[in-house]
């Protein structure tokens, strides 16, 4: 089990709309919230599509693979023990009707970051029931 | 429209002390508020008793109503808090104090914002200091959000994106990918700046001049953002009294009416791309205020063009670089050759912007320090004065839901 962080990390905080994505984690399943109506998908959960205001929704899973839409190479600690510097992305997914995500890109060098390079996702398991999604570039 | 009597004029400024973040400890933030609003509206030649209106923005802890009873006013008849996030609701507050003014829910309404970051928490960590949990802490897991927002930056903490540095730097990276803008023109921004703070006794980093080099040779915070890229974090309040143009009339100073005022949030833009992964394409390495920009202009009748001064809330040098194309200073993408260019120079710039300093080089006080020296700046009291500047452009942080104020004096 690969560890990147501490557990000194915030912890991500969900209200009841956004808990079962955080259970699809724990599984290591990696979901966006599509609508049944006009297929419209969005992150984070919503109880309405923004496009046609419907409350109909269903959880969507996708491959894990995506690109680097933007990104940051920081230098500063958000936690004690926490390795600097660290990546924070904008992750773009791929067959995710062009749903992006924050995460980290984890075991890279920074000089070889780039936006579009190809990621995967790593699954980090904070614990039993927390896993966090972050990626790695495709080698 | 309004009748001419009652447009919104600003009539008295004031300010502080300000400082390093954590240097004032011997006042509270409320007291220190308190000697702000007392100094805009004796700047006005008006006496306390004729405030009946407190405006504020960015969740003050504040509050109005405590203000007001601390100063005694014989009756507070508008108290208002904008939504706008943080430093994206300081022209707000105006627009909002102008509207009460405007329609006769009160007649003198100050806006205000004091910071005592020492005596809470620093911005720019975007918290309390974490601790190490305990031997014995229970494993980390998900937990509950007590509020939209925290519901929103639930999504994005998990992964350590808590400050403003790292979280503006994602538009600027992508900016500089679509475009070529260079750290060296996010430098420009900030050497600029500084050059203005050195004529200006209440800067706090008036002394410090900067080159350049120094910028390049700063730390890294988070890239593209180095040290000199990041505003100041500071202690410190300022105010400005709104009234009517009639009673702006036989004050002290003179009067700078506010032309016109604008809020704006583009669609899904919730908090911007500090929560945001899912702005649109089109407008993410942007500042998010270009549908509002031209709103602003075309209710004051006024365009780029005729903007002789800017006073423009600077976070971050990316941020103000991306504002400039959003307000039409120039084309999208061409922000980094229009800094380069030294546009923003108080001498010989074709935009002198921020010439207090800015909050790269005065101080940090969520930008409400950018709408006094916006007055200063149409009054001929500015240390860095644009000559026979008449129309100046103030806005509030962008890269978030955000607000901006055109002002002038005809
Ligand atoms: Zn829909």
């Amino acid at each position: 089990m690969t560890r990147w962080f501490p557990d000194g990390m915030p912890q991500p905080l969900a209200d009841s709309e956004a808990v079962a994505w955080w259970e699809a984690a724990a599984e290591h399943r990696l979901v966006v919230q599509r609508c049944t109506d006009c297929a419209h998908t969005r992150l984070p959960p919503a109880p309405i599509c923004p496009e046609c205001r419907s409350d109909g929704s269903e959880w969507h899973e996708v491959s894990g693979r995506g690109e680097i839409y933007s990104y940051t190479v920081v230098h500063r600690p958000i936690a004690l023990d926490q390795q600097v510097p660290f990546v924070i992305a904008v992750v773009a997914l791929e067959g995710a009707g062009g749903v992006r995500m924050i995460s980290n890109i984890v075991d890279a060098d920074p000089d070889e970051l780039s936006i579009g390079l190809a990621l995967e996702v790593a699954w980090e398991d904070m614990s039993d029931d927390l896993a966090i999604p972050r990626f790695r570039i495709v080698r | 429209m309004t009748e001419p009597a009652r447009r919104a004029h600003l009539v008295g400024v004031g300010e502080t002390r300000y400082t390093k973040w954590g240097k004032i400890g011997d006042v509270t933030e409320h007291a220190l508020a308190c000697e702000a609003i007392k100094k805009a509206v004796a700047d006005a030649g008006l006496s306390m008793d004729d405030v009946d209106g407190l405006a504020s923005f960015a969740e003050d802890r504040n509050e109005a109503i405590f203000l007001a009873a601390e100063f005694g006013l014989p009756e507070l008849r508008f108290a208002n808090m904008v939504w706008m996030p943080g430093g994206g609701g300081t022209c707000a507050a105006v627009s909002n104090a102008s509207m009460a003014v405007e329609t006769g829910q009160a007649e003198v309404v100050v806006v205000y914002r004091s910071l005592c970051q020492g005596q809470y928490f620093r911005f720019g960590q975007g918290g309390p200091p974490r601790a190490a949990p305990p031997a014995d802490a229970p494993p980390p897991t998900v937990q509950p959000a007590s509020s939209m927002m925290l519901a929103s930056i639930g999504f994005t903490m998990p992964y350590g994106l808590l400050n403003a540095a790292a979280a503006y730097a994602l538009p600027t990276r992508r900016h500089m990918h679509l475009y070529g803008t260079t750290t060296e023109q996010l430098g420009m921004i900030a050497v600029t700046f500084r050059e203005h703070a050195s004529r200006n006794p209440r800067a706090v980093m008036g002394s410090r001049p900067m080159t350049l080099e120094d910028h390049q040779k700063a730390p890294m915070i988070a890239d593209p953002h180095r040290l000199f890229d990041c505003c100041l974090e500071s202690d410190g309040a300022c105010a400005v009294v709104v009234t009517t143009a009639e009673r702006a009339r036989d004050l002290a100073k003179r009067p700078v009416e506010v032309l016109s005022s604008a809020q704006g949030t583009p669609k899904g833009y919730a908090f911007g791309p500090f929560s945001n992964a899912n702005i649109a394409d089109e407008i993410y390495a942007t500042g998010g205020c270009e549908s509002m920009a031209k709103r602003l202009y075309a209710r004051a009748g006024v365009g780029p063009a005729d903007i002789d001064v800017a006073q423009i809330y600077d976070h971050f040098t990316g941020c103000v670089l991306m504002q400039l194309e959003d307000y039409g200073f120039c084309k999208r993408g061409e922000g980094g050759p229009f800094v380069e260019s030294g546009a923003l120079a108080w001498q010989g710039g074709s935009l002198p912007t921020n010439t207090h300093g800015g909050s790269l080089s005065e101080a940090y006080i969520h930008g409400l320090n950018h709408v006094v020296e916006g007055v200063r700046s149409l009054r001929g009291e500015s240390t860095s004065q644009v000559e026979d500047a008449e129309v100046c452009l103030v806005t509030a942080g962008a890269c978030v839901p955000s607000s901006a104020l055109i002002l002038g004096r005809r």
